[in-house]
């Protein structure tokens, strides 16, 4: 089954709870995989000690006019969805704007003078670990300047190909495409929030977002005893089941900031967090994987 | 020579429009014939590419300058291959009128 480990914002803690399942889960000796798919930061696989095993570039067809051949009919621009193409046919001016492609080679299926050609623009890449010879971490890594994550997200996961019981997808943050291509593939869905007013108006946005995608999910509070009560009415209200809560504790915090798996240190929260995941399996795990 | 100033309003009174490719109209200025059309900016919503489209749409009438608030990066070597000067006006209290004064001083 898959997991997913998403929050509204940054810094709710969501790398926290999905390194943390991971080890608690590898300890348990079960077979897990944790994808990071944090591609414009991802932060995740350096809190193991593994050796990289693969690394490859995911890559895009953007289109190359040629000059020579162009007639500036302007159909190629008429069929790209994204204003990529710029075209000013009175004075002979053509571009493709490479940013703004999307590689989804309408372009080319339109240009009738074979005046497109096509040639590969990385990404990003996808890097994979290996732990203790059977537990894989694969990390999608975009490259700065690229539009959407979502190709090396979606190579990523595909990536997987060690048998497992549990993958942990660690979900970009946010509400918007690379969100919802991570929890798309997953069976479950984990938020991660704080009982403060910023991570309820996050929560509620987040919530809404997989309702309309009919995902289920569940929700961790983290840095519980910070803030009030308004996120736990919200949950109650909303029938959300409240599958952990992570303690504010400066201990904590430290250990985690310092790239240390808490749950390496207190046995309890491993527990803890081991026998939610186990929960999550045994209510949820039965469809598909 | 043609002049787009991007607008925030559909009159000469209209502040500068920081943004370029989603500023709210565009004012072009002729310095020959001293006469200004006012486009409204059909590019404002689009989800993405509203800066190539919008450059598209001054280019396509003869602009030689574009005076706005700011450029984005992806259009900006864009801009320069098709000869097309960018003015840069960080301050935003200039109305447009301002601006053509100031551009015929
Ligand atoms: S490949 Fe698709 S997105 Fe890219 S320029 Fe061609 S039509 Fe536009
Ligand atoms: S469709 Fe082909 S010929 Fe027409 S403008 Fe585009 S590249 Fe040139």
């Amino acid at each position: 089954m898959k997991i997913a480990i998403a929050s509204g914002k940054g810094g709710t803690g969501k790398t926290f709870v999905a390194t943390n399942i991971f080890y608690a889960l590898l300890k348990n000796n079960h077979s897990v995989v944790l994808v990071d798919c944090d591609a414009e930061a991802p932060d995740s696989i350096g809190f193991f000690r593994t050796k990289i095993e693969n690394s490859f570039d995911v890559v895009q067809k953007v289109p190359v006019i040629d000059l020579n051949s162009c007639t500036y009919c302007s159909k190629c621009k008429d069929y790209c969805n994204y204003n990529a193409i710029f075209i000013l046919p009175p004075i002979k001016f053509i571009q493709v704007i490479e940013e703004l492609c999307h590689g989804c080679g309408a372009c080319s299926v339109a240009c009738t003078f074979g005046a497109i050609k096509e040639k590969p623009v990385s990404l990003g890449k996808v890097n994979t670990y290996i732990l203790n010879g059977k537990n894989q971490l694969i990390e999608a890594c975009m490259n700065i300047g690229v539009m959407s994550p979502v190709q090396i997200i979606k190579a990523a996961i595909k990536e997987i190909n060690y048998k497992y019981d549990i993958a942990v997808l660690d979900s970009p943050p946010g509400t918007s495409c690379p969100f919802i291509h991570t929890t798309a593939a997953a069976d479950f869905v984990i938020l991660v929030t704080e009982p403060t007013p910023f991570g309820l108006s996050d929560l509620k946005q987040s919530v809404e977002t997989l309702k309309e995608m009919n995902k289920k999910f569940g929700v961790i509070i983290n840095r519980a005893g910070l803030g009030n009560n308004d996120v736990y009415k919200y949950i109650k209200y909303e029938n959300i089941p409240l599958l952990l809560e992570i303690p504010f504790d400066k201990e904590i915090a430290a250990l985690y900031s310092a790239g240390i798996i808490v749950s390496e240190y207190y046995s309890e929260i491993r527990k803890n967090f081991y026998e939610m995941t186990k929960k999550i399996m045994e209510q949820y795990g039965n469809c598909g994987d | 020579m043609k002049i787009a100033i991007t607008s925030t309003g559909n009159s000469l009174e209209s502040k500068l429009d920081q943004r370029f490719g989603r500023c709210a109209y565009f004012i072009i200025y002729d310095t020959e014939t001293k006469g200004i059309e006012i486009i409204p900016n059909p590019n404002k919503d689009v989800e993405e590419g509203a800066g190539p489209a919008s450059v598209n749409l001054v280019a396509s009438r003869n602009v030689k300058k574009i005076v706005s608030g700011a450029f984005g990066v992806k259009i900006k070597s864009l801009i320069d291959s098709l000869k097309i000067q960018m003015i840069v006006l960080k301050e935003t209290d200039k109305t447009v009128q301002d601006i053509i004064d100031m551009l015929n001083k």
